[in-house]
């Protein structure tokens, strides 16, 4: 009897369990597809339609008057303040600026990774250990300087300004990568250095293969980094030909009329930030949540 | 600085004729690898040289100048560090930011916590976890703008939800709700995150140990106390002083959303570098505000790394 009754209350703790991850699902996903709705509403609606589930009048307008599809006239007949907007080119740069610093970075970083974990050369330790002293130092202290050197070297609003800090690496990159190298046994490369591949043909031949998982861990945490960026490219890069999306969206929020943004196109073009990460997280969403895990760094 | 790249340039150019003289010989090993590890660390360290110790000194240097972008820095002592102490904005700014931080680690690991255990106890499912990811892979300024609209005085859903639930309308906008409200929205983006790395570390904790605790009786909340939490406690403590770093650097949210000019109560202090810096041009003086969150920042990422250390030797 007692038994009965305690696996019915476990099952009805199961079910307030679930309900309560299906809730946490809900207020995840809500907000994104709140943001969906909007950009599919046609700005005359968005009062008619405040609380509508979905818009009476669904249009793609706010999308092509975003992406610089429409005219100026049309544009501001849909809501727009009619400047100039072009999502999609913001958008191109988003991804070549998260590529480029996520590929080279976690490359480089490999490569300094593997010889801290690996090499013997003279300053070896006392080198890593100023790297990872640098993990303490905040952004925004050399964010500062960093700015003023750009600036005088007239690379403002370059596509190279842009990635300058961090297309070589970052520390704790470095960090990570080293500390996956050590987990290594020296014996797997060690017979290839004697074959005469040298280590250079180690590291490529034998550890980068090995180590798929942290670096494809790396690679995406800066993916995803970088695609969040904001302040560094807001301060060197606010220029038509190097904006990002994140700083377009600012641009975007700036430019409407006080009394009301035009949240219609301003949902529009965060669909368009939403997408790629959506696509990301389809087909790497698995590799993405397993590398989410401190113990990995061994 | 210039020990770093001079050892490597010179490393570089030191020649290499080992291995031409006696092919008959078998290949010794060299003594070290002194010759190929300049090719390794090049790219790194010119990085890191550059990017990170050259203005980590000049960051520094700029804290004791007078120095407004238009001119040369100028020496001018403890100056700047003296008028912080008298700047009331300075101290606003902490203030407004530790009630941020406060707010936003408490609620986010709280829930994160719950998450964590409950996806732990009743599912492996990685679309689950996938999806609680999603808000993080999203930019802060997307964030920003999603509960900006979701929480607009006149047409938000957020307050037409809170009247049809019978609660009168929230301007989340005031004074008075203005960082509540940042600070939830931040632990909407942050907590799947932070829940992922603590399921990831309840993975860890042998399954045996709850099967043995299930035959003795125990339930659900029991085993949570008794066996989740203390063999969790590192990875906690790890996940709880990353969570802290990063949510002392509450910028980008702020920014966009206050379209660059938030109202005293949000006004962060990284937001308030930023406007010292680059909207009154006094880089001196925000320099040695930066100074301040070295200081805090660097004590955290310094028991960061001792807990890295210390959940290595506990997790085996």
């Amino acid at each position: 009897m007692s038994s009965m009754s305690a696996r019915r209350g476990s099952r009805i703790g199961r079910g307030m369990a679930w309900a309560i991850l299906i809730a946490a699902v809900l207020v995840t996903v809500f907000p994104f597809y709140w943001m969906v709705r909007t950009a599919l509403t046609p700005a005359g609606d968005l009062f008619a339609d405040s609380h509508a589930l979905w818009p009476h009048h669904p249009t793609l307008i706010n999308f092509k008057r975003v992406l610089g599809m429409t005219s100026a006239e049309r544009a501001r007949a849909a809501g727009g303040s009619g400047a100039q907007i072009n999502f999609l080119w913001y958008t191109l740069n988003s991804i070549i600026y998260s590529a480029v610093i996520a590929i080279a970075q976690t490359f480089f970083c490999a490569m300094a990774g593997y010889a801290f974990a690996r090499l013997r050369f003279p300053f070896r330790d006392a080198l890593f250990g100023i790297l990872v002293a640098a993990l303490m130092v905040p952004p925004i202290f050399t964010l500062l300087p960093n700015f003023t050197m750009v600036k005088n070297l007239g690379l403002m609003n370059t596509f190279f300004g842009l990635v300058a800090p961090s297309v070589l690496m970052t520390p704790f990159a470095v960090f990570f990568l080293r500390q996956f190298f050590l987990s290594i046994p020296k014996e797997v490369e060690e017979a290839a250095v004697l074959d005469g591949v040298g280590r250079w043909g180690a590291f490529w031949r034998i550890i980068v293969p090995m180590s798929r998982g942290p670096l494809i861990t790396i690679g995406l945490t800066t993916t995803v980094w970088a695609w969040k960026d904001y302040l560094w490219p807001l301060l060197v890069g606010r220029g038509e030909h190097t904006r990002v999306l994140t700083v377009a969206l600012g641009v975007f929020l700036q430019q409407s009329p006080n009394t009301q943004p035009d949240w219609t196109g301003l949902m529009a073009g965060s669909t368009l930030s939403v997408l790629p990460v959506l696509v990301l997280l389809i087909f790497l969403g698995k590799r993405l949540v397993q590398s989410l895990n401190f113990s990995g760094i061994k | 600085m210039t020990v770093l790249t001079g050892w490597t340039s010179g490393e570089a150019a030191a020649p290499s004729r080992d291995g031409h003289g006696a092919p008959a010989r078998r290949p010794r090993r060299p003594r070290d690898d002194r010759r190929v590890a300049p090719l390794f660390i090049a790219p790194v360290l010119i990085g890191f040289a550059v990017f990170y110790v050259y203005p980590t000194v000049r960051g520094v240097w700029f804290s004791v100048t007078d120095y407004s972008l238009l001119n040369s820095p100028s020496y001018v002592g403890s100056d700047n560090y003296s008028e912080l102490l008298h700047d009331d904005q300075f101290w606003n700014s902490l203030k407004v930011t530790a009630y941020y931080v406060g707010i936003n680690i408490v609620s986010q690991t709280v829930l994160a916590l719950g998450l964590a255990a409950l996806m732990h106890r009743l599912t492996r499912s990685a679309v689950l976890r996938a999806t609680l990811l999603l808000p993080w892979l999203v930019p802060n300024v997307t964030v920003g703008l999603l509960w900006a609209w979701l929480l607009d005085a006149n047409l938000g859903f957020a307050n037409h939800l809170l009247h049809s639930m019978g609660v009168g309308t929230v301007s989340f906008y005031s004074p008075t709700w203005a960082m509540p409200s940042v600070a939830l929205v931040n632990t909407w983006a942050y907590t799947g995150y932070t829940a992922l790395l603590l399921y990831a570390g309840m993975l860890q904790i042998p399954q045996e140990l709850y099967e043995s605790a299930v035959v003795d009786g125990a339930g659900e909340f029991r085993m949570f106390r008794r066996i989740t939490l203390p063999l969790l406690r590192p990875i906690l403590a790890l996940v709880l002083v990353v969570s802290l770093i990063g949510s002392f650097q509450i910028f980008d949210t702020v920014a966009v959303v206050y379209r660059g000019s938030p109202i005293p109560e949000t006004r962060v202090i990284y937001f308030y570098i930023y406007q010292q810096a680059f909207t009154f041009f006094h880089m001196g003086y925000a320099s040695a505000v930066a100074m301040v969150l070295v200081v805090i920042l660097g004590l955290l990422t310094f028991v960061q790394l001792r807990l890295l250390r210390a959940s290595r030797s506990d997790l085996g």
